[in-house]
């Protein structure tokens, strides 16, 4: 192992931003962080071994217990539990052996929930090793617990378990007149850089995160920075449940993407690029390296692009499981190989960004607009869409609709335009920008898709009227729990709170003053939060309370107080202890309920 | 003319560079906290210091100060919410103050009192946690553990070691030590080191010492923690 850590670490130059990289390398190789290989480590990169064991314990694909050679994940997104994922899961631990969350004696496999994977409009989906598996259904189980019985490498599987589509479904602006390599780069130099910004600034384009901030104005702040050394980052941890736009961009629109961040390198005046991709894309990688391959070929990346005096380049950096890294100043600490905890601001990135210099972070999609932009102009793009909201979006359509995949609609457009397009009707609601964002209910179809409506990061989940209510805003609430950073009191407490609260009410044990209760957390949780996560971490609780009040009401137990925990559940042990168990073993919770 | 930030509605003095936090513990107003300190970078993750500045909540720790804020702190409301974040902090840990010997001395228990914590409120999550006795003179209860990495920082800013990091995410955080066997013994800390005395609560302690000072005349037993938290404070040339 000596070896080939020492390989590893050669291979990243010693450099310690490279963490995540080694890492990924060393979890993939050996299944787990062995405690040597951070010693190693630790002298190799000159960091102490505590930042080391901080990162392996912050990222969920990283492990200091050895998992199975065959690592499988499941996705417990939403999206993947209303296609089944409860009972397929059941059943892969039943055919495999291994309970979830554990792994198997022999230590071949060990099974375990992931957050979403991106692919919830072909789940329920997985990982083996890192790769994506899609359309799990019994049949593809029986046929992974015979290969992992064979012990097959995950390299030799048939490739049409690990098959993604794209299911792009509608069109417009941007997906259907894509910029040819090298096309709005031309442009920029022809035109000018001042009048390109200005184009962009015409354009009215905001970041299409979800947070909309002017794109012209982001560059224009960074450009005029007064460091030389600035860069470029393209965050595509596109890890809100219910998105995969960029998945699909990434797959198809590469080079596009790749033309807009070296557009922005040209306008801020950048050399180094990154592209943050998640952990779970990881089958995009190579088709990427490619794509940046032959983008340097054609003189479009590298020194002296299209003969001017401008050299840029683009690094993917791949993520290890972390939804909080979707948040750019954790990104950006990421980038450098740390936890992905969000920085205090100020400063913002824009002017003290990756290792302290000024930084742009956009979305996969900004830069898509921004190269179609550079090369046609902002009028057109500002003609199409609402006053406030300018183009066009980009959403990843899933639940329940005949039709999921991508739709590209202008801004302005009803959320019922969208369901009616998609296939979708009986609807109970709709999670537009994911859990972070606001589930609308069916007497709002009429909202429209804008920064001044309902915002969105492309996340559009479809509930129709047989799904519950509380299982949906359940597994929400879940999902922020697992995924706080832990930074801040208000959010690594109070996301466990939420959800030790709304299991109470869910599981029956709520009493009257529960729903208050669970209301006030959710606006501590909400007004004093450090980032992005803990403050929209009780929007599924907050947006469906507001909407739909007695489904809460109805789980409640018609008494003014239930405590918190059972107490009858906690006298089993001593049952168990004492062999007994006649009525006298038995406590109830309340005296009223001997009546 | 010296520049003013408006706090409570009352104009205070600040110079450019300075937080919040400074401006205001300068001006002998106090703001509750127990991650500051003003010897060591801000770190801004207790969220007791939150303020609300021309509408928008920060913490005072970190946010800089500047011309035209107009700063609420000691709010009902702003009170209320730290009570609660106090509350989360004592209900995530084992804090059971009768039988720590941190007890007096305490600054998570000093703020409890100053913001008239009375009960814990959230439900008590009674974590499984570790002690590490293995140090000579010096023990870690991670029981007590609320996380505010002043540890962290005045082992690398002061005493130019990296004895400690907190590790793990969400509510798995968890303070850890710099040793290849993770035990306390096998780290560089002094018992002498900035780092061992600067815990806020009884996570981080020196042995032999605890009973030296008997509960009832320690530290916070007499004061409230805002004036002993100005007046050392204002030392530090804040």
């Amino acid at each position: 192992m000596r070896h080939v850590i020492q390989e590893l670490a050669a291979q990243h130059s010693y450099q310690a931003t490279q963490l995540l990289a080694i890492l990924r390398a060393v979890q993939g190789r050996y299944h787990y962080i062995p405690a040597a290989a951070i010693e190693q480590l630790a002298e190799l990169l000159n960091i102490p071994r505590t930042h080391i064991i901080g990162v392996v314990e912050f990222y969920s694909f990283f492990h200091l217990q050895p998992q199975g050679e065959y690592e499988l994940l499941i996705s417990d997104s939403i999206t993947d539990q209303m296609l089944g994922k409860a009972e397929l899961m059941a059943y892969l631990s039943e055919r495999l052996q291994v309970p979830v969350g554990g792994v198997h004696a022999d230590g071949v496999v060990s099974l375990d929930n992931t957050s979403c994977t991106g692919l919830c409009d072909q789940g329920p989906a997985g990982l083996v090793n890192g790769r994506a598996l899609t359309r799990l259904d019994k049949a593809k189980i029986d046929q992974i617990a015979d290969l992992i019985s064979q012990r097959k490498p995950v390299a030799e599987w048939p490739a049409e378990l690990f098959v993604v589509s794209d299911n792009i479904q509608k069109t417009a602006l941007l997906l259907s007149q894509t910029v040819a390599p090298g096309a709005a780069l031309q442009v920029v130099f022809s035109r000018g850089k001042a009048a390109t910004l200005a184009a962009l600034e015409q354009s009215g384009l905001r970041g299409r995160g979800g947070a909309g901030f002017k794109t012209a104005m982001k560059w224009r702040f960074c450009a005029e920075e007064a460091d030389a050394v600035r860069y470029v980052v393209c965050n595509a941890d596109e890890g809100e449940p219910g998105t995969f736009k960029d998945r699909v961009l990434l797959n198809r629109y590469a080079e596009q993407v790749f033309e807009g961040m070296t557009v922005c390198a040209a306008l801020i005046g950048a050399s180094q690029g990154f592209l943050y991709l998640r952990g779970e894309y990881l089958f995009l990688y190579e088709p990427l390296q490619a794509v940046l391959a032959r983008r340097r070929v054609a003189g479009l990346l590298g020194n002296a692009i299209l003969g001017q005096d401008f050299s840029f380049d683009i690094s993917i950096c791949l993520g290890a499981g972390a939804y909080i890294c979707g948040e750019e100043s954790a990104l950006i600490e990421s980038l450098e190989g740390k936890m992905g905890v969000p920085r205090n601001r100020p400063p913002y990135p824009v002017t003290h960004g990756y290792l302290g210099k000024p930084t742009v972070v956009n979305n996969v999609e900004t830069f898509l607009a921004a190269a179609h932009i550079a090369l046609n102009g902002g009028e057109g793009f500002a003609s199409i869409g609402t006053d406030k909201s300018k183009g066009t979006k980009i959403l990843s359509i899933s639940g329940d609709c005949r039709r999921p995949g991508i739709y590209e609609y202008p801004f302005g457009t009803s959320v019922q335009t969208i369901l009616n397009d998609c296939g979708a009707d009986d609807v109970l609601g709709v999670q537009v920008g994911g859990p972070s964002g606001t589930f609308i209910s069916a007497q709002e179809l009429h909202r429209l898709l804008a920064f001044e409506d309902l915002a969105t990061g492309g996340s559009f989940i479809i509930f129709n009227t047989r799904r519950n209510l509380l299982d949906i805003v359940n597994n929400f609430t879940h999902f922020f729990a697992h995924e706080s950073c832990g930074f801040c009191t208000p959010c690594r407490v109070g996301t466990s709170l939420l959800k030790k609260q709304l299991d109470k009410i869910v599981s029956g044990h709520g009493s009257a003053g529960d729903v208050v209760a669970l209301e006030e957390l959710c606006q501590l949780v909400k007004n004093q939060s450090h980032c992005g996560l803990g403050q929209t971490a009780a929007n599924p609780i907050l947006t469906t309370l507001e909407r739909f009040p007695e489904v809460y009401q109805s789980q409640l137990k018609k008494i003014s107080y239930e405590p918190g925990f059972d107490l009858d559940a906690a006298l089993e042990t001593a049952r168990r202890m004492a062999n007994r168990n006649d009525p006298a073993a038995h406590l109830a919770q309340i005296e009223a309920e001997h009546d | 003319m010296t520049k003013t930030i408006t706090l409570d509605g009352k104009a205070i003095p600040f110079a450019d560079g300075q937080t919040i936090m400074q401006a205001a513990t300068a001006a002998g107003v106090y703001i509750p906290h127990l991650c500051h300190h003003p010897e060591f970078t801000p770190h801004g993750s207790c969220k007791l210091c939150t303020v609300n500045v021309n509408g928008r909540n920060c913490s005072a720790c970190t946010f800089p100060a500047a011309e035209g804020q107009d700063v609420l702190n000691n709010t009902q409301e702003l009170n209320a919410d730290r009570q609660k974040i106090t509350q989360m902090l004592f209900v995530e840990g084992n804090h059971f103050c009768p039988s720590c010997e941190k007890t007096g001395n305490c600054q998570l228990q000093a703020v409890a009192y100053h913001l008239n914590m009375l009960d814990d409120h959230f439900p008590l999550f009674y974590p499984h946690r570790q002690m590490d006795a293995s140090h000579p003179d010096v023990l870690i209860d991670h029981n007590r553990c609320i996380f505010c990495t002043l540890c962290v920082r005045a082992s690398q800013q002061h005493d130019g070691k990296n004895v400690f990091a907190i590790s793990g995410r969400g509510i798995n955080k968890h303070l850890i030590v710099n040793a290849e066997s993770g035990l306390l013994k096998d780290t560089d800390l002094a018992v002498t080191d900035k780092a061992t005395h600067i815990c806020p609560t009884g996570a981080i302690i020196s042995k032999r010492t605890a009973y030296q000072v008997p509960i009832g005349q320690r530290v916070y037993d007499h004061q409230d923690i805002d004036a002993v938290s100005l007046a050392t404070e204002q030392a530090h040339g804040e």
